[in-house]
């Protein structure tokens, strides 16, 4: 139907984890994808970046090493709309925490490890996460929740973070059990759940909103 | 922790989770200091283990679960996924790694099998399992007993690739022939693989597996881990090949960025340079105990 140019593109990170489910998701919603692993797939145009789920320790050492994370920052902090999902969102926070031990873990010493301020960040969401906030797999879980005024939509949690603290700006959209799970601040959305593995398009659709205000903003301006 | 959840739900959840793996390395290790190497350098899961592949192979004997000890000290050391061996056929050493809060079971050949005809139901856990298969009737197997995650057996221990490779390219030959097959013809094919008839035409519908698949055994290099993500696995195991060879820490490294860029072969050259000795391998010929044959 339409020409290929007024397709949105969004770029999709894809150093490790579930970056094909979110080109599925946002190809059947009428975008074109393409898939950034390494500095030279910056070089193209796009109207919105994803942050899939996969392990942020993994995704923060590479987007590091592979000479992409100040061209990310710089893009980001440029006003090009971001969807973070679970990973992606503890790429995003500017402050991230480590969960401390299960109560399974009884008797053995505290996590003292404080590796999660270690690992290279975007930090661009004034935000502070907690990193496997619901503990090991077996505290992962499936429910349904208030996203804004879009009503009740399914929520993946796999090993997920929740955001504790948020910071001046920052606009909650969505809270499960007391907790923040999805959070706005400015062009930038980030949950911690996988709206990309259950059938809802809400949230993918909430961020190509942010891209079709994006592109039309930029529209007179000179694409770089 | 909040609603009671069904065994449908928790099915999902488990696959998911190694969905979230895919694109990334597990890494075998056997002390704390070696997960923090593994984290550090890009693991995207480790393997709690008291000794690697290549070590039990030397070993000989029984080789069993490790020390849950040990895999709570690893546990605390990495906010990564926590991986554990079982083996096969042992529910009980599974229902130990499931109180430990493991994050997933491997339910592993590269252990001495408990049970010779038997392999654990995993249906009856909430943890998730990932298992080897040689082929794809073996993976669907594994699937229905409840695998959330299929690897290839390889031959572990030797940092030969060779039955790494046979075992993807036979899954994926046999999944392109079930892919051409009349919906007729999936009965009769069903009953070849030894597979229930349910996977087989999921099989047929998806043209893939309905669980991440990855490659394990023998990968060793940069260029062993690329050449498995080219023929088509979704990440890769490393057991023996990291904290045998030189430089672990170095190698881990590059391993990791050959498979997130494993089509770039001019990377794939940088990242081989100058990692020093790799594993000293053993050939698959030379082999007296083929581990990849244990369970069916």
């Amino acid at each position: 139907m339409t020409s290929e140019g007024l397709q949105p593109v969004i770029a999709v990170l894809a150093v490790q984890g579930a970056f094909i489910e979110h080109e599925k998701r946002l190809e059947r919603l009428g975008c074109t994808c393409i898939e950034l692993r390494q500095a030279s797939d910056l070089s193209q145009r796009f109207d919105g970046l994803v942050l899939p789920g996969g392990e942020s320790t993994v995704q923060g050492k590479l987007i590091e090493e592979l000479g992409m994370i100040d061209r990310l920052r710089a893009i980001i902090q440029r006003g090009v709309p971001v969807l973070a999902t679970c990973a992606g969102l503890i790429l995003l926070s500017e402050q991230v925490v480590n969960n401390g031990d299960s109560a399974g873990d009884s008797g053995s010493a505290s996590a003292s490890d404080s590796d999660s301020g270690d690992y290279p960040r975007l930090a661009t969401l004034p935000v502070t996460v907690r990193r496997n906030a619901y503990g090991r797999q077996l505290g992962s879980f499936h429910t349904r929740a208030d996203l804004l005024e879009q009503g009740q939509i399914p929520m993946t949690f796999i090993r997920a973070p929740y955001v504790e603290q948020v910071g001046e700006g920052v606009e909650i959209l969505a809270q499960v059990d007391g907790h923040i799970v999805a959070v706005r601040y400015g062009a930038q959305i980030a949950v911690s759940f996988h709206p990309e593995l259950d059938a809802s398009d809400v949230v993918h659709k909430l961020f190509l909103d942010e891209v079709m205000c994006y592109r039309e903003r930029s529209s007179n301006l000179p694409l770089t | 922790m909040n609603d009671q959840e069904n065994a449908q739900e928790r099915k999902m959840l488990n696959r998911q989770l190694a969905q979230m793996l895919k694109g990334g390395v597990i890494m075998d290790v056997t002390t704390p200091d070696q997960a923090r190497i593994a984290q550090e350098a890009g693991a995207c899961a480790v393997m709690a283990l008291e000794r690697i592949p290549a070590d039990i192979r030397a070993a000989g004997g029984v080789s069993r679960m490790s020390d849950p000890k040990m895999i709570k000290e690893i546990q605390e050391a990495v906010s990564i996924p926590v991986m554990a061996k079982c083996r096969i056929g042992h529910f009980v050493e599974a229902q130990v790694l499931e109180a430990i809060d493991i994050d997933y079971v491997d339910e592993s050949e590269v252990l001495s099998p408990a049970d010779d005809t038997y392999h654990i139901d995993k249906t009856n856990f909430r943890v998730p399992f990932v298992c080897g298969a040689r082929d794809l009737g073996e993976a669907l197997r594994r699937i229905e007993e409840g695998a959330s995650m299929i690897r290839t057996k390889g031959e572990p221990g030797t940092g030969d690739v060779i039955q790494a490779v046979r075992h993807l390219r036979k899954i994926n030959a046999q999944i392109a022939r079930i892919v051409s097959l009349r919906e007729d013809e999936l009965f009769e094919e069903a009953k070849q693989l030894q597979a229930p008839f349910d996977l087989v035409r999921s099989v047929h519908d998806n043209a893939r597996l309905p669980v991440v698949n990855f490659a394990a055994g023998g990968i060793a290099t940069p260029a062993d881990a690329a050449l498995m993500m080219q023929l088509g696995a979704e990440g890769v195991f490393v057991g023996s090949g990291i904290f045998k060879s030189g430089n672990p820490a170095q190698r881990a490294q590059a391993i990791v960025k050959a498979v997130t860029n494993f089509q770039d072969a001019s990377l794939v050259a940088q990242l081989s340079e100058n990692l020093g000795e790799a594993m000293v391998g053993i050939n698959e010929a030379e082999i007296d105990l083929l581990m990849a044959e244990r369970g069916k």
